[in-house]
């Protein structure tokens, strides 16, 4: 069964997980909005950075972060000026890195559904009397429902699965930075197969589900990877 | 309040040019083939594009001159689009609400007339996908009503409904726009639908107002393309003067003299619109004694217009303009010229209204 040390690592893997993908909501929605409806000559190379994480080794992500938020890094000057300190091998640091990490599980599936509605129910709601900030939450978050579904899934669940990004900017402090992927990994070093399979398995089913939903539900949204 | 539209400016691989006042009363018909720049100009009115260099004002309101550029939400315009475009994720009452929260001002027509004018009563709590094409259009054009409008901008509302859904909801719409003040912008390429509902019509070809004016005048007009095509038509506007109930014909009167039709369920005094077809209308320099058609009416020869083997002539009975299409080897051996009085024989008049 699950330790102690397994169980806050279940925690803090959830409480990752949770808050990353709702600041990643918050900013993920501007922008895939934004992408959707660009016609900026940059659009290529935002979208090229977004997608960026879908194809580096998390271990790069990881080193590149851990270079600018650790104590040595160009970062640490500004950061203790404000009092935050260093946030690397901090939860604050673990969640700068996942936001990273899944960026493009959530704004991706976002910007599809916000791309194939069309600008007709947005120019009917405006021959309607709806300005622009109520078009968007009136029409097109709605519409984009299945999206937003999709983007929450999978932005989730792509959190909770993250090993070399954590493991390099958080370290492996348990009750701290240590969440599921590594407290597996710790396992396994330490020949105890049997709590691994617990945690690997409890990962394997959790993930099947929440993406079992994800095609249930909205699988025409589900847009993932470069297009 | 006058739209004053002022557009000046290449688009793609048309010139835009534009210059024209839109009557704000009644129905304007903006009408010429495809692609003539019918719906770029109806969308540039709305504020859904934004075409750079033109002019637009409504009575004093700006909007859209070199440093102005009035939003379409602040445009007191509903649209209605060539697909019905209900919002997917509301049932009917929720889009005809959508507008009516939204308005501008407080004036405008209640929910229950708009729901009883357009026959929605049964329809309110159903999803609009689940709606036939004509009932899904229904449900736009009181959705546009609802939303309290100065004016109503309309791209041709009709052209993805098939045959039959066309003519039911024709009357719905001939039925709104006499009874609203609303002035209608109406966009088309149909001559049919342009005959039963404008009063002004706009006439566009190739990114250019050609014309506007009158309906009856611009569609009589020789050197413009409707009296050219084979749909050359004449409209007339006239009134019931009596019955034959013995041979099923009603009697209307027009300026230029009466007209027997087909029984018209209508009451004396009633104001009815006919359509006379150029190709239903031949020429005779002398009252006709023995003929089998009924309508033979007195009338002046205005303007000819030669082409192939045609003659197009425009007639001027009592202020009434008509159109007669017969040979040109008929009208030289006639001897018919400008000026010319003669008798029109009319086969065939369609009542519209």
């Amino acid at each position: 069964m699950l330790n102690d040390a397994d169980l806050t690592a279940l925690w803090i893997t959830l409480k990752l997980a949770g808050v990353t993908l709702i600041i990643l909501l918050l900013l993920g929605t501007p922008l895939a909005w934004w992408l959707s409806r660009t016609r900026s000559r940059f659009k290529f190379m935002v979208e090229a950075l977004v997608a960026l994480p879908l194809v580096l080794p998390p271990t790069v992500l990881g080193f590149y972060l851990l270079i600018l938020l650790g104590s040595q890094g160009p970062l640490s000057g500004l950061l203790e000026a404000l009092g935050i300190g260093t946030l690397a091998f901090t939860f604050t640091g673990l969640v700068i890195g996942s936001l990273v990490y899944s960026l493009p599980f959530v704004v991706q599936p976002l910007q599809a559904a916000f791309v194939s509605m069309g600008q007709r129910p947005l120019e009917v709601a405006a021959t309607l009397g709806a300005s622009p900030m109520d078009r968007f939450f009136t029409v097109a978050v709605p519409l984009a429902a299945p999206g937003f579904l999709t983007a929450s899934v999978l932005g989730f669940a792509h959190t909770l699965g993250e090993f070399g990004v954590v493991l390099m900017i958080g370290g492996n402090i348990p009750g701290k930075t240590q969440v599921l992927s590594i407290a597996i990994y710790d396992h396994v070093e330490a020949m105890d197969y049997a709590n691994a399979h617990w945690l690997a398995g409890l990962l394997l089913v959790a993930s099947l589900l929440m993406l079992m939903a994800v095609y249930r539900l909205g699988r025409r949204y589900a847009t993932v990877g470069p297009r | 309040m006058t739209i004053q539209a002022t557009f000046s400016r290449r688009l793609g691989d048309f010139q835009l040019a534009v210059a024209t006042d839109i009557p704000a009363q009644g129905v304007t018909a903006l009408f010429g083939p495809s692609g003539s720049g019918k719906t770029t100009l109806l969308r540039a009115l709305a504020g859904l594009d934004r075409i750079a260099g033109g002019q637009l004002r409504y009575g004093s309101q700006v909007w859209q001159d070199a440093d102005t550029f009035l939003p379409t939400h602040r445009r007191p315009v509903s649209y209605v689009f060539q697909e019905p475009s209900l919002f997917p994720h509301m049932d009917v009452r929720g889009n005809l609400r959508y507008g009516m929260k939204r308005r501008i001002r407080s004036d405008g027509p209640g929910f229950d007339d708009v729901v009883h004018w357009l026959g929605l009563e049964n329809l309110l709590d159903q999803a609009g996908p689940s709606l036939s094409g004509g009932q899904q259009q229904r449900v736009a054009i009181g959705r546009a009503l609802l939303s309290g409008p100065e004016w109503l901008l309309m791209d041709e509302p009709l052209a993805s409904l098939d045959h039959a859904a066309r003519a039911r909801i024709l009357p719905y719409l001939e039925r709104l726009v006499r009874q609203l003040e609303l002035p209608v912008l109406y966009v088309s390429h149909a001559s049919s639908e342009v005959a039963r509902l404008a009063d002004w019509m706009i006439l566009m070809d190739r990114g250019s107002t050609v014309a506007a004016g009158p309906l009856d005048a611009v569609l009589t007009r020789l050197d413009l393309g409707p009296a050219r095509s084979e749909q050359a038509e004449a409209v007339i506007q006239a009134q019931v003067a009596g019955q034959d109930p013995a041979y099923a014909l009603t009697r209307l009167t027009f300026p230029g003299g009466d007209l027997w039709v087909p029984h018209v369920d209508a009451n004396p005094g009633a104001s009815v619109r006919i359509q006379i077809l150029a190709r239903d209308v031949s020429l005779t320099l002398e009252q006709p004694r023995q003929t089998s058609v009924l309508n033979v009416i007195p009338c002046r020869v205005v303007d000819i217009l030669e082409q192939d083997h045609q003659a197009i002539l425009q007639l001027d009975a009592g202020g009434s303009p008509l159109l007669a299409s017969i040979t040109r080897r008929s009208r030289e051996q006639l001897g018919v010229q400008t000026g010319t009085q003669a008798f029109a024989q009319i086969k065939s008049v369609a009542v519209l209204v």
